[in-house]
């Protein structure tokens, strides 16, 4: 018998609880649950990020997903979770059809999942050698790609081959529009949900 | 025990992406609270996540073929922000709802119904 | 330690790692518990010395050292109440959750030059992002208690808690832009030497982000006098109000965990780490990287070439364990002299502090620092010899992760070469 693959116990560990939770957001009832498990299925996929190599974008799903909009989705629950609106049941007809709906997408899902040879793992384990991320992102924001430099090299040598030009496109204008995005997303949430304005004498 | 000694491939993390992709879509059409749908959202976009993030490694690749490289992380981590600044806009509509209605389901938001 | 295992006793590489997670599980494990017992004794002390009386005298000898065990103890016989209102599951599972979070922190938090749990790139933003999970804990806790005052208590953490991670990060990110990197054992290694080489006097800019970044830590993880989820003065005990015996210490050891762990990060992002005020470990020759010196020569002729280094490298670490453990010891004993001191504040007083003071401090520290490291202008640290940044940096990138592939099964004892001395201090 071969070896236990550590790497493929983690994943299923972490896919098997990702996914699990998340038909447990489905299937309960309960706003809060529903929260909650959330918060698990979510916090299992940072783990899967980590497991395949993306450490920074699993730190950020920590920090800004599981920590920042999550929080305050529980907020928004507990602020509106009242008697009749913690739990409020599907009719079992509605069921059906998004079992039925649900099922069939899954199932074609799947089946171009497992198809592609592309896709296939891996004949053996590669190596897992930790990368530094963090700072290699960086650099393709600002459109140092280090992952392409052989190809920026090529198009430099060979100007026939920069007419459509992939090796060195970075992410800065997105980041601006994202940055701006943000910035507006903020001013427009404080504005939605400002206090209605009182008609009354002022207090002094 | 095929899978535990079997090392993890792409589809392994779309299949993954799947379901949490199809539990997120039947969250949203089934759910009737507000903010249960807005749950079933954030599942869908982080299973779309979970696609990117396993196109992008380097890990799970039988070839040396080119895989997404940085796109993917990067792609990864603008729909992280997306998901924050959706997140923020769509609790501020549903606190607007429930201050105006008294409730959370949204299918009694049907003012505009003749 | 994987690694030792493998390469040096022979072990098989699963068995291997699974014998060296089970061990630093372990070992984690018990300095959070041991640690929430000390912590718990000095915060009665200090408080007791605070407000001009004895703390515990009795149990345990002069001192009271074992008044917390008796405590323990206390608590588990406690009846383990379920309030009827309570969501039961959801009430049982959030200690558990603040526990978690809490503990998953040390995953990542280096205690020497290269003993770390689980050496993780982005290991800054792991702490920051785990310890404020914790919330969740908090926030189930008020609301599956079926109880108003619960439930107030976890409405006013989730809104601090939100608020706070804003300076938080910013604080942070303060010197991972002077390092260059967010690995903390590398931010670590690159302050050795004197003092001055410590972030918190890099330039002015970070020397007030540390104190920015204090409060913030501070009400992050919601200790006076930002403990607004717990104000037993108008919410009875706030979130923990139904919970009782041992599932109501789970949620103080995850406090006092918590409270550790950002008193670490701060030693390690402003304070040195593990590098004392002088460089101790490198006159005594307590080292692994280069000759032989002092106690390390005298041990490498006690135990031969191959482990007189290794010996030195793992007395000089272990210096600076108890370094860092001193330090994030005195960043939790200034927290309790704070929460001794300072009145509570209320909570819009609390948003404020965050909203207009600390953020707008900490963007402007950020924006400060970014500027004096681009122009690179001279403070404390640049007139003592000191070890290039950027050189600790570029090294550390180049051996860190690598595999000792190239390196054969358990090693001839003549394999003493410089390569593999640096590929242990990388490891562990």
């Amino acid at each position: 018998m071969d070896s236990i693959n550590v790497h493929s116990l983690l994943f299923l560990l972490f896919a098997a609880v990702a996914c699990a939770f998340a038909v447990a957001v489905v299937v309960t009832s309960n706003v809060v649950r529903m929260a909650f498990y959330l918060v698990v299925s979510l916090g299992a996929t940072a783990g899967l990020y980590f497991l395949a190599g993306a450490d920074f974008v699993g730190a950020m799903q920590l920090m800004i997903y599981v920590g920042g909009t999550l929080v305050l989705l529980v907020f928004g629950v507990m602020l509106t979770a009242q008697g009749p609106f913690i739990s409020m049941r599907t009719r079992a007809g509605e069921w059906i059809i998004a079992a039925v709906v649900g099922s069939s997408l899954l199932g074609l899902l799947l089946s171009t999942a497992f198809r592609v040879d592309a896709w296939k793992p891996p004949a053996e384990a590669r190596e897992q050698t930790a990368s530094v991320t963090s700072s290699r992102l960086g650099g393709g924001l600002l459109g140092y790609r280090v992952d392409r430099m052989e190809q920026a090299a090529a198009e430099q040598a060979d100007p026939t081959l920069a007419k459509n030009s992939q090796g060195m496109s970075g992410y800065l204008m997105p980041f601006e529009v994202i940055s701006v995005h943000l910035l507006v997303v903020l001013i427009a949430a404080a504005y939605l949900a400002r206090p209605k304005k009182r008609v009354g004498p002022r207090e002094a | 025990m095929n899978l535990l000694t079997e090392p993890i491939g792409i589809s392994h993390y779309l299949a993954v992406g799947a379901v949490m992709f199809v539990a997120g879509a039947v969250c949203m059409a089934t759910k009737r609270n507000a903010l249960g749908i807005l749950m079933g959202i954030e599942l869908v976009l982080n299973g779309a996540n979970v696609n990117f993030v396993a196109f992008s490694s380097e890990y799970l690749r039988s070839g040396p073929r080119a895989s997404l490289g940085l796109d993917g992380q990067l792609i990864a981590l603008f729909v992280i922000v997306l998901a924050a600044a959706e997140a923020a806009v769509a609790l501020a509509i549903a606190l607007n709802f429930y201050n105006n209605h008294a409730t959370i389901d949204v299918d009694r938001a049907d003012d505009l119904k003749g | 330690m994987a690694d030792f295992f493998h390469y040096d006793l022979g072990l098989w590489p699963g068995v291997a790692k699974a014998l060296a997670a089970v061990i630093q599980c372990a070992l984690l494990l018990n300095v959070v518990a041991v640690g929430a017992l000390v912590f718990i004794w000095l915060e009665r002390k200090v408080s007791g010395r605070i407000q001009d009386r004895l703390g515990p005298t009795r149990v345990g000898g002069k001192f009271g050292w074992l008044q917390t065990l008796a405590d323990g103890v206390k608590l588990i016989t406690k009846e383990d109440l379920v309030p009827k209102e309570a969501d039961g599951f959801l009430f049982k599972a959030a200690p558990y959750i603040s526990f978690c979070s809490s503990f998953a922190a040390y995953m990542a938090l280096p205690f020497s030059s290269g003993w770390v749990g689980l050496p993780i790139n982005t290991a800054v933003f792991f702490i920051v992002a785990v310890v404020g999970l914790e919330v969740f804990g908090v926030i189930l806790a008020g609301y599956a208690s079926g109880s108003k005052w619960s439930l107030f208590g976890g409405m006013r953490e989730a809104a601090q808690v939100v608020s706070y991670e804003v300076p938080l990060g910013l604080c942070v990110v303060v010197p991972v832009v002077i390092a260059g990197t967010m690995d903390l054992v590398a931010i670590g290694d690159m302050q050795a030497g004197l003092f001055t080489n410590w972030f918190v006097l890099h330039d002015p800019f970070t020397f007030i982000t540390f104190f920015v970044y204090l409060t913030c830590a501070t009400a992050s993880v919601n200790r006076a006098p930002f403990d607004l989820a717990e104000a037993e003065s108008e919410l009875v005990a706030g979130f923990h109000t139904e919970y009782s015996g041992l599932r109501w210490s789970i949620f103080f050891m995850a406090e006092y965990g918590s409270m550790f762990a950002v008193s670490a990060l701060a030693a390690i992002l402003f304070l040195g780490g593990w590098n004392g005020p002088i460089p101790l470990t490198s006159l005594l020759g307590l080292t692994d990287v280069g000759e032989p010196a002092a106690i390390g020569a005298f041990l490498s002729w006690l135990c031969g070439e191959e482990w007189g280094p290794r010996v030195a490298g793992y007395l000089g670490r272990l210096l600076g364990m108890t370094n860092l453990i001193f330090k994030a010891c005195l960043g939790v004993t200034a927290m309790m002299w704070v929460r001794w001191t300072l009145p509570r504040l209320r909570i819009d007083q609390v948003i404020t502090t965050c909203l207009k003071y600390c953020t707008p401090i900490a963007a402007v520290m950020f924006v400060g620092a970014c500027l004096w490291k681009v122009g690179g202008i001279p403070f404390a640290n640049d007139f003592v010899p000191h070890q290039d940044r950027l050189e600790v940096r570029e090294s550390y990138h180049r051996t860190w992760g690598k595999p000792r592939e190239d390196k054969p099964k358990a090693p001839p004892i003549t394999n003493a070469t410089t390569e593999s001395t640096v590929a242990t201090a990388a490891t562990r």
